[in-house]
Order: structure tokens, then C-alpha cells, then sequence
């Protein structure tokens, strides 16, 4: 590629730097050019010779997981919308309209996120991170296809300005990017993410009234389990209901664009694992952590919600999402081995417990998992502990 | 007596250019140097001026701190040029040589029939005593101090390490009676770790006064610290001494022949040598004969030591103390565009640790590495990938960050006198985000060691 090489660097990298015309833009032009070229920097102290894998070919794993998730979640939105207002739900009508309703939201998340790193790297003279690449994608993801475009920019603004960049940038931040920007339109425009809003143009059609499984679950607690509203919304939940296993296994249910199936989400899982970047302790511990507490419920069966069978409480909502593309972002789970099975469980054992206890949080995987984000130094902070102690044992030992 | 030890984590970077086992006649140099700068925590102070009139074993400069601790010159000549940099730092001696060493006398003696001080004594007066460091901290040997054991790692598992049975065969006598000098020299043991993986191991069968340890398993099977870690671990306020084989046999030259005798053998390789071998040469020897004619065209790095931990020397530069490999690989300071050699590519050429390219399907495969930093310096991001090369019983991120925020407290808690910035040449290796762990261990270890002094 030398004529690119010289287009970029021979002649248009010397306006940006020292002396050039646009000499203050130096970062964003620096953006540019790395995510072309890997730089032609050598290794100066140290070990000469490096891995190949750095932190964009890793966002970019993380990307391609997404992917089946963003397809399927094209389709889903489709299916839903021609459903819903009466029309046949057909392939490739499905993926137009989808794609026409959620690369909007992509584009968005990306610009507005990119643009404010952008200009923090350019006023502080830093480079901009990598960090961006996979919280732009999973945005997205978490949010419901007919969410208004200024909202979704005015949260991603808030998540990587409050979340990341206050704290230190990418690899700083306590809490994960993605779940913040959900978690400030959950909180501040509640009705906007949940409730009746799943199905754009909802209800000319009975039975799509526009609620969720969860939603709908949520309004059974608080109620007998034999009146017949409860045991109507329990039905749905059936082989052959609306939500049953099997459809909420595949992903044709209402929900967030990317959240809904778990057969893309665990294809993506499959990736991330055979290529070693996510941890397969979170997912696993996750898995086992939120498993444990919707059996607890089976057990105690105090209302139809937690009657609903364990592994179909895992398959609906974001769960799985969560557990694959949210628990395992690694800057924000535990870093130390043990403790990754540690803050695993608590974010399943802790989300299904939220979910179940509080019709008001449907989905409380979110809070759970950023609940255990808070957590995680300490975890981490314990198991390097047990470390020190053995070594100060063996230290009193040898000393004694 | 013999242990066993099985390493599971590390990893063997398998590079092409490896040498052929054929050894190049000894030349004599024509210059040789002594760099202060191989040595950890040397103030050096000069005996002699330039000019001076030297034999093989004559001592040229002193530890400014401890007068005991000479440095001979190996070879005979006259001092030509002390070459300084910033602050008057020296940073080579130059020693024009004769053609045919003269050297210094220092008296055969059985080592068997000395005290440890006598020993002592006759290393510190040749000059041979730098060859014995100590952990923790890497430094010269205290030769007041009394270690806890001795432990000579006795394979190098580093990526194109040279072979064992090159380098000491023919030198069995000499190995056995520096074994005997270094086991007066400590009440505790003289360990030697041996591994079956590497081709003539057997060349120590015979060695009697070693406690073995035949360790298995990946690089850093070799260094040191593992060998001490997974036998028996370093406290806090314990010393080891340690030392490789080819210095047991300079040691050795000293009792059995009574002269400073500094040759080693060396391979020089890497994948811009052309066809990789072995050479007799003097320590400090001047690197300008022995790799005339051998690198290809192209840009390069010659590194004195391996890719791991080996410091870049130019041309006209001289050989490390301490080392005996000469490796010289590609300069990779060229951009690598996304699709076809960067982040993006299909990537069935690029070594990689981690999963991400699919060479990792080809374990057996070789690789031409070159000195490009595939990426940009990034604070820590991906966890868990340091532990998979880090065989010990410590937390490297952890530790590495406490070394950053130089916290003392928490750096000797989590084990900084039990490792080395050589042992975290793989995690340098294999971090995603670049860090330059060597140089952050190195420079913390160093203040650690200012601290307690």
C-alpha cells in the first residue's frame, strides 16, 4: 500500500504536525491515521519484539461477536413492526425495515461518542482510545428501536464524558460505558425504555399490545396467582405462547434491538471464547449466579414471577446479553482470576434478584451488573489480600 | 539428590534463525570493552588512565562503594579510550589487545582445600567476582553478604537461546572446580537446574556438589527467579546468589589454570544472520569481526543478548558481560497497513500470544518477528493475559501497578524480591496495551533498592 502510505503520511500528516496549518488537530488526524496504519514505532526498551495483538484488533473480536446480535435484531425489529400493524412478516421486508430504523441509532452512538473523544483528545493533546469502538456498537444494542435519535446521542454523551472520560479515558473508568448510557435514559426518561414502547407503531392489531416479557411479568407481582390476568400472562409463557421457550430461545420476542436472541448472542459468545477475549469465568459464574437465584424463586414461589422456570427467566430479557457483552467488558469486571468468578455470580445472582423483587426495574441485569462493577476492586482487592497473607505466613515461618 | 519442577505457564516464541551447530575458530579481537552500564547499581571508579599497560586478569576499575570489588581487564593490551557520556558517566573502557593474551598469575588452588574467605579472596583479587549476582535486585554479589543458596540455571529457554552441549563441552573439568569454589562460598545449597527439553542436558551428569532440579516446561523455565520460586521461595531480607554456566567455567579457569580466562562461546543468530552459528570470542569482544559479512541486507537490530531482555548494540559495539547470544533481527519501523499486515489482516503471519490471529492454529510454525511495537501505549485494558506467562505465585498486573504508583508497602507484599525484570519479558511480550513492563519493574526496582540502602 506504499502509494497510500505516501498519500497520508508524506503529504498530508505534515499540516498536523509541529508547524503545520492544522497543528492543533494533531490528535484527531492521529486517529485517522492509526486506524489506517499501525505506526512504525519500534520498541525502545525492553523486549524487542512484540505480539501482533493490539487493543483494535480486539475491539474489532469484539465487533465481529456483535454482528449476528445487530442482524438478527434488524429482522426482529421488522418482524415486529409488520406484525403488529397487520402486514405479512416476510424476510427481506423485515431486514429493510429494520436496517432503516436501527443504522440510524448506530450512526448516532458512533458520532456523538467518537465526537466527544474527539475533542477531549484534541483540547487535552492526547490520543484517541480505542475504547469507543465496542461501547458504540453496544449502545445501540440495549436500546429499543423506536428510541427517539436526540436520546440516544444525549446519553452517549453523558456515558463516555461522565463514565469514561472524567475518570482517565479508556481503561479508567469504574463503571461500564454501555449500561451508563442505558442507565441515564432509564432513569431520566423512564417511560422512553420501557413500558409500551417495543413495538413501533404499536396496537392496531390485538395482541401486540407493545409490552415485553418482562413487562409483562412485571405485572403479575403483587397479585394471586390464580386470577385470571396472572395466569393469562402466564400462558404466553407456555410452548406455544407468545413467549415461550423456544421463541425466547431464538429471539422472536419484543425487546431492546440486540437483547432478544439468544442463539446470535451465544454465537457471539462462541466467538469471543474461542478467540480468548472474553472470559469465560464471568460468563460461566454469570450464568451459574443468576441460575441459583431464579431457583431460589422457583422454591419460594411467592408469585407468578418467580414461578417462571429458572432457565427460561435466564433466556428472556437481557440477560444473556448482559452476561456476554456487558459483564465481561474487562476494564470493568474483576481482573484478577478468582475474583472474575466472584463478581460473575453477584452480577447474575444479584440482576435476577432485582428483576424479580421490583416490578419498577424489569430489567435489572443492568443495575446488577453495574452494582458488581462498584464491587470489583473490591473483590479484586480480597483475593490479592489472601495472596499477601500466604506470602507473610510463609515470611513468619521462615523468620520463626 | 534431584527435584523436579513442572513450569505450566509461559510460552516458547519459536523464531527462525536458530543456529546451526557449527562453531566458527576462535579470532582475537582486535578491541575490547568494559561497560560499566551491564552491571545494576555500579558506581564505577578507575584504577588505571588511558595509556595503561594491561594483562589478561590486570583489574581496570573498582565499585566506588565496596574496594573489594575489582574488574579485570580480559585481555592484554593497552587502555586506549574511556569513553563517557552525560555527566562524565563512563561508559566503556576500551582496550586495544595483542594479538597473543599475556595473563596475569594468580595461582592454581583446589578450592575443595579453601575457606570460603580464601576463595573469596582470590575471585575478588582476579576480577572474576561480577560474574556472581544476587537477588534480590540483580546486583554484584555482596561478597560480605551470606546467601541462602547458590543457584546456577543451567539451560537458557529464551527464544533462540544457544544449546548446552555447544557451549561447555570440553569444559567439564573446568564447570566441576567452579561448583567447588561457589559451594565454599555458602552454607546452603549450590542448586543446578537442568531440563531434559533441551538438547545436552546430559553434559552435567557427571557434575558432583549440585543439588539438581530437572524443571519442564515453557520459557521462563529458565530464568532464576522460577528455579528459586518453585523450590524454595525468597522472603524478604534472604539472598540468593546466582550465576549461568558459562561463568562457572571462567571461575573454574581461575582455580584450575590460575588465569583470568574470559572466552565464552556465543551464538550469534536471528533471522538477519546469514546462516546462524557459533563463535569463541573474549567477553567484551567487539562485535564488528564477528558479525563481518553475516548480516543481510535490509535494516536491522543487533542485539547483545536475546530478543527478550538483550540490549541493541550497534556494529562497531561490543558484547555484554554477562551475555552469549548476538541476535540480530528485522527493524520493523515501517507502517503496517490495516488490511494487509495490520490490525485487520488476515494475520497467518503474525505471532500472537492471544487467539486473535489465526496463526494460532499452526503451533508448530516459526516466525520472523521484527522490532515493530504493533500498536500504541495504551493504559491496562485486557486482564488475565499476563498470568498465562507468569509462572509464579504473584498477581503481575497488581504488582506492576503498585510499582507504577511506586507504593513500597504494597510492592514488597506482593512478592517484588521474589522476580526480576527479566521474568516479565513475556508479559511485556504479550500485553495489549504496549506497556514497557521491563523498563517499570527495572526503574522500580532500582528505587526500591535506593530506598533501603
Amino acid at each position: 500500500m506504499k502509494f497510500l502510505e505516501n498519500l497520508v503520511i508524506k503529504k498530508i500528516r505534515p499540516n498536523f504536525t509541529e508547524g503545520g496549518k492544522f497543528e492543533n488537530f494533531y490528535s484527531a488526524y492521529d486517529a485517522l491515521e492509526t486506524f489506517m496504519f499501525t505506526p512504525d514505532r519500534t520498541t525502545r526498551t525492553g523486549s524487542h519484539i512484540r505480539d501482533a495483538i493490539d487493543l483494535k484488533r480486539t475491539m474489532m473480536m469484539v465487533i465481529v461477536a456483535m454482528i449476528p446480535c445487530l442482524l438478527f435484531g434488524m429482522w426482529n425489529v421488522g418482524h415486529f413492526h409488520h406484525l403488529s400493524n397487520g402486514m405479512p412478516s416476510e424476510f427481506w421486508p423485515n431486514m429493510l425495515y429494520g436496517m432503516i430504523k436501527v443504522l440510524p441509532v448506530v450512526v448516532v452512538s458512533y458520532a456523538s461518542g467518537l465526537g466527544v473523544e474527539f475533542i477531549l483528545a484534541v483540547k487535552n493533546k492526547h490520543a484517541v482510545q480505542e475504547g469507543f469502538l465496542v461501547s458504540g456498537m453496544l449502545i445501540p444494542l440495549i436500546m429499543p428501536a423506536n428510541i427517539p435519535l436526540w436520546m440516544v446521542a444525549l446519553a452517549t454523551i453523558f456515558a463516555v464524558l461522565i463514565g469514561k472520560e472524567v475518570f482517565g479515558g479508556t481503561g479508567m473508568n469504574i463503571v461500564n460505558v454501555a449500561l451508563t448510557a442505558r442507565a441515564f435514559i432509564f432513569f431520566a426518561y423512564p417511560t422512553k425504555i420501557s413500558g409500551d414502547i417495543w413495538v413501533t407503531e404499536p396496537g392496531i392489531v390485538d395482541g401486540y399490545s407493545g409490552a415485553t416479557a418482562l413487562g409483562d411479568l412485571a405485572l403479575t407481582v403483587g397479585k394471586a396467582q390464580n386470577l385470571p390476568e396472572v395466569t393469562g400472562i402466564m400462558s404466553t409463557f407456555a410452548d406455544g405462547g407468545a413467549y415461550s421457550l423456544s421463541n425466547s430461545i431464538m429471539g422472536i420476542i419484543p425487546g431492546s434491538i440486540g437483547e432478544t436472541s439468544v442463539i446470535a448472542i451465544l454465537i457471539g459468545a462462541a466467538f469471543l471464547l474461542w478467540t480468548g477475549i472474553g472470559s469465560w469465568r464471568i460468563m460461566a459464574s454469570m450464568f451459574v449466579g443468576g441460575f441459583t437465584m431464579a431457583w431460589i424463586f422457583n422454591m419460594a414461589d411467592a408469585n407468578a414471577f418467580m414461578s417462571l422456570p429458572a432457565l427460561h427467566q435466564l433466556m428472556v430479557g437481557g440477560f444473556m446479553f448482559g452476561m456476554v457483552f456487558m459483564a465481561t467488558d474487562p476494564v470493568t469486571a474483576s481482573q484478577t482470576n478468582t475474583g472474575k468468578l466472584i463478581y460473575g455470580f453477584g452480577c447474575g445472582f444479584f440482576g435476577i434478584m432485582i428483576r424479580v423483587f421490583n416490578p419498577a426495574y424489569p430489567e435489572g441485569i443492568m443495575l446488577g451488573i453495574l452494582f458488581m462493577n462498584i464491587m470489583a476492586p473490591l473483590i479484586d482487592h480480597y483475593v490479592v489480600a489472601a495472596n499477601i497473607n500466604r506470602r507473610a505466613k510463609r515470611l513468619k515461618l521462615q523468620t520463626a | 539428590m534431584a527435584g523436579s519442577i513442572r513450569i505450566k505457564k509461559g510460552k516458547d516464541i519459536k523464531l527462525i534463525g536458530s543456529s546451526e551447530q557449527h562453531l566458527r575458530a576462535y579470532s582475537s579481537p582486535d578491541v575490547v570493552a568494559l561497560k560499566p552500564t551491564d552491571f545494576v547499581g555500579l558506581t564505577p571508579k578507575m584504577l588505571l588512565k588511558e595509556g595503561a599497560e594491561v594483562k589478561a586478569g590486570t583489574p581496570v576499575f573498582r565499585e566506588k562503594k565496596n574496594d573489594k570489588i575489582l574488574f579485570s581487564s580480559p585481555v592484554s593490551g593497552e587502555v586506549t579510550e574511556i569513553v563517557r557520556g552525560a555527566k562524565r558517566k563512563i561508559l566503556e573502557i576500551r582496550i586495544l589487545a595483542d594479538k597473543e593474551n599475556r595473563y596475569e598469575d594468580y595461582g592454581t588452588a583446589d578450592p575443595k582445600s579453601l575457606s570460603k574467605e580464601q576463595v573469596t579472596e582470590k575471585m575478588l583479587k582476579a576480577g572474576v567476582w561480577p560474574l556472581l549476582r544476587q537477588r534480590p535486585f540483580s546486583t554484584i554479589a555482596d561478597p560480605f553478604g551470606a546467601p541462602r543458596d547458590i543457584y546456577i540455571s543451567g539451560f537458557d529457554s529464551a527464544p533462540l537461546a544457544p544449546e548446552l552441549d555447544f557451549l561447555i563441552k570440553g569444559e567439564e573439568k573446568e564447570f566441576q572446580a567452579g561448583i567447588n569454589a561457589l559451594g565454599r562460598l555458602t552454607k546452603g545449597k549450590v542448586h543446578l537446574a537442568t531440563s531434559s527439553q533441551h538438547k545436552g542436558h546430559l553434559v552435567y551428569s557427571g557434575v558432583q556438589g549440585v543439588e539438581k532440579t530437572e524443571v519442564s516446561g515453557p520459557h521462563p523455565a529458565g530464568n532464576v527467579s522460577v528455579q528459586i520460586h518453585h523450590t524454595k521461595p525468597l522472603n524478604k531480607g534472604e539472598t540468593i546468589w546466582y550465576t549461568y554456566p558459562q561463568e562457572v567455567i571462567i571461575i573454574g579457569r581461575l582455580f584450575l589454570h590460575g588465569k583470568y580466562d574470559a572466552r565464552r562461546r556465543v551464538a550469534v543468530n536471528g533471522s538477519m544472520i546469514d546462516k546462524p552459528d557459533y563463535q569463541d570470542v573474549i567477553g567484551g569482544s567487539s562485535l564488528k569481526n564477528i558479525v563481518k559479512g553475516k548480516i543481510k541486507e535490509g535494516r536491522s537490530r543487533l542485539i547483545s543478548g536475546n530478543v527478550l531482555t538483550g540490549t541493541q548494540v550497534q556494529e562497531d559495539g561490543f558484547l555484554g558481560f554477562y551475555d552469549s547470544q548476538l541476535c540480530a533481527i528485522p527493524e520493523g519501523d515501517h507502517h503496517k497497513f490495516l488490511l494487509t499486515e495490520g490490525w485487520l489482516s488476515p494475520g497467518l503471519n503474525r505471532f500472537s500470544m492471544s487467539r486473535s490471529y489465526p496463526s494460532w492454529l499452526m503451533p508448530g510454525k516459526k516466525y520472523d518477528l521484527d522490532t515493530n511495537l504493533n500498536g500504541e501505549i495504551r493504559s491496562f485494558v485486557m486482564s488475565g493475559q499476563l498470568e498465562k506467562v507468569f509462572p509464579f505465585d504473584i498477581y503481575p498486573m497488581q504488582l506492576i501497578k503498585a510499582v507504577m504508583a511506586n507504593d513500597i508497602d504494597k510492592m514488597e507484599s506482593m512478592g517484588i524480591y521474589e522476580v526480576d525484570a527479566e521474568d516479565f519479558a513475556l508479559c511485556e511480550v504479550a500485553c495489549t496495551s504496549k506497556i514497557d513492563i521491563q523498563k517499570v519493574i527495572r526503574e522500580g526496582m532500582e528505587n526500591l533498592r535506593m530506598e533501603l540502602a
